[in-house]
């Protein structure tokens, strides 16, 4: 479903991923380990069209998202690392945006709307604004709305970032159940070893821009003989501390929290 | 076309929400209509210029159809900041679908704002020389609405952040409608500001709404419809490019 063959980004003089290759099967749940800094979004972002690769060669089902951004968009559904929903309109509006934006057909859209709804769990206060709404329940949401469209692939950047357990717990329950009931490929990233250890079939651990491994949880612990996924990742991606530095968005988000008060 | 009317009703259903923020945008224009209105209606009027509170009038209705698109066109900051434009960036629709939906929405806003202000400039003493000119204000706040919406649409593509708004605001929105001739008339300026105000799309939409209002104008209808559709047909093409330049 997803072909990456000696894949590159630089921007200027940083190489942000550097020559990786890998494959994802249809229906597979694939997760993308990596410290900060280490290239999972920025992978993501040329998978999603949204970014050109300086060099190297991708497919989602068997088209190229660079040339045929369109029909790529189409086959795949996204949750960003962080929240674009619309705050001021209610949930189902939301659905109704997302709907028109793939252009689901009007009854379709009634449909899947309401059975994703039910299923996230959001379906009693479909009409509430999601400004009312709490980070677990808006990532639910978000869930919801990648699938809305039916897509092929379903891309979750760190989706659980800032969910308390029960929230995480029920989001991949959620999740599994539709990658077994539609089929949809899962691609995700996380910092959480134990989500990727319980959902994912196959792993990748991604440092410095290059893939370090490649096999189920099982594979690296064996590579690494270690007795859990996370001193695997320990070993394969050392114990330094890696910072990000903040963006102008990031200014922006704390300046609009002080406002809130 | 459905992503241009969903987006076009997402910002018109995100401006009807916002009671409060309404009634705040006219309290400015109310301020310059009453207190510019009445405190220099006395020295106009002994200058010979008529009733002063009649000449601002269609000025005013340009400042709030101005301040709201160009405004609502920089809103595109916060979606950019706050992610929804991500959702709208990723979907199967041509960006320039994207931008005239927005953009439509947005210059919505700003004659639903505008047509607000007419109604208070009537309570406040407006009389227009005929009802029939009515379809003609509506027109010219149109064709105010789309220029500027279409501006801040290039000028939130073009922002990084919110510092950058001041900078907007002071050294181009501002001046845009101090140099209109909203406040004052364009016979016998300066030559200095003859020219620049002949370079102010503002100029002609203020004039065509006082011809419209008040039935005397000072470059003529024509030409100020002229003037705005080629305004607008240039910002639009600069906001469509500025959006497809985007990157998130």
């Amino acid at each position: 479903m997803i072909r990456v063959k000696n894949l590159t980004k630089q921007f200027g003089d940083v190489t942000a991923v550097d020559d990786i290759s890998f494959e994802v099967k249809a229906g597979e749940v694939f997760a993308f380990l990596g410290p900060n800094g280490a290239g999972k979004t920025t992978t993501i972002k040329m998978l999603t069209t949204l970014l050109r690769p300086t060099r190297g060669e991708l497919r989602i089902d068997d088209l190229d998202p660079s040339s045929q951004q369109n029909e790529v968009r189409k086959r795949f559904g996204i949750v960003f690392q962080d929240p674009s929903l619309d705050q001021d309109l209610t949930a189902l509006e939301n659905m109704q945006i997302h709907g028109a934006l793939y252009h689901v057909p009007r009854k379709l859209l009634k449909e899947r709307s309401e059975s994703l709804l039910k299923l996230f769990e959001l379906w009693d206060r479909k009409d509430s604004l999601v400004k009312t709404f709490s980070g677990g329940m808006r990532r639910r949401l978000e869930i919801a709305r990648g699938f809305l469209h039916s897509p092929k692939i379903l891309f979750l950047d760190e989706p659980t970032l800032g969910l308390d357990p029960q929230s995480r717990n029920q989001m991949w329950n959620q999740v599994r159940n539709i990658n077994q009931s539609e089929q949809v490929t899962v691609f995700l990233t996380t910092h959480y070893m134990d989500e990727a250890d319980r959902v994912a079939q196959r792993i990748a651990i991604i440092d410095h821009g290059k893939i370090v491994a490649t096999g189920s949880s099982q594979d690296l612990k064996e590579q690494t003989k270690t007795d859990s996924l996370e001193g695997a990742f320990l070993k394969l991606t050392g114990t330094t501390i890696r910072d990000e530095s903040a963006t102008s968005a990031d200014q922006m988000k704390q300046v609009m929290r002080m406002w809130r008060r | 076309m459905g992503a241009i009317y969903i987006l076009w009703l997402r910002e018109v259903k995100r401006y009807l929400r916002s009671r409060a923020q309404i009634i705040a945008s006219l309290g400015q224009p109310l301020l310059y209509l009453l207190v510019l209105g009445f405190g220099l209606g006395p020295t106009f009027q002994k200058a010979g210029g008529g009733s002063y509170l009649q000449f601002i009038a269609p000025g005013i209705i340009g400042m709030a159809v101005l301040f709201t698109s160009i405004f609502s066109g920089i809103a595109l900051l916060w979606d950019r900041q706050f992610g929804f434009l991500k959702e709208t960036l990723v979907a199967p629709v041509p960006r320039l679908q994207i931008m005239a939906g927005r953009t439509l929405g947005g210059a919505t806003v700003a004659m639903i704002q505008g047509s607000l202000v007419v109604l208070i400039s009537v309570v406040a003493g407006l009389r227009p020389v005929s009802w029939a000119g009515i379809p003609l204000t509506i027109g010219f706040m149109a064709a105010i609405a789309i220029v500027f919406a279409a501006l801040g649409t290039a000028l939130g593509a073009s922002l990084q952040d919110m510092q950058g708004f001041q900078l907007v605001m002071n050294f181009l929105v501002l001046p845009i409608f101090f140099l209109s001739g909203a406040l004052f008339p364009l016979d016998n300026q300066h030559a200095v500001l003859k020219i620049i105000t002949r370079f102010d799309p503002l100029s002609y939409g203020v004039d065509g709404l006082r011809a419209a209002l008040l039935g005397a104008s000072h470059f003529g209808v024509a030409i100020d419809a002229v003037a705005l559709a080629i305004a607008a047909v240039v910002l639009l093409c600069l906001g469509a490019w500025r959006f497809s330049k985007i990157e998130i």
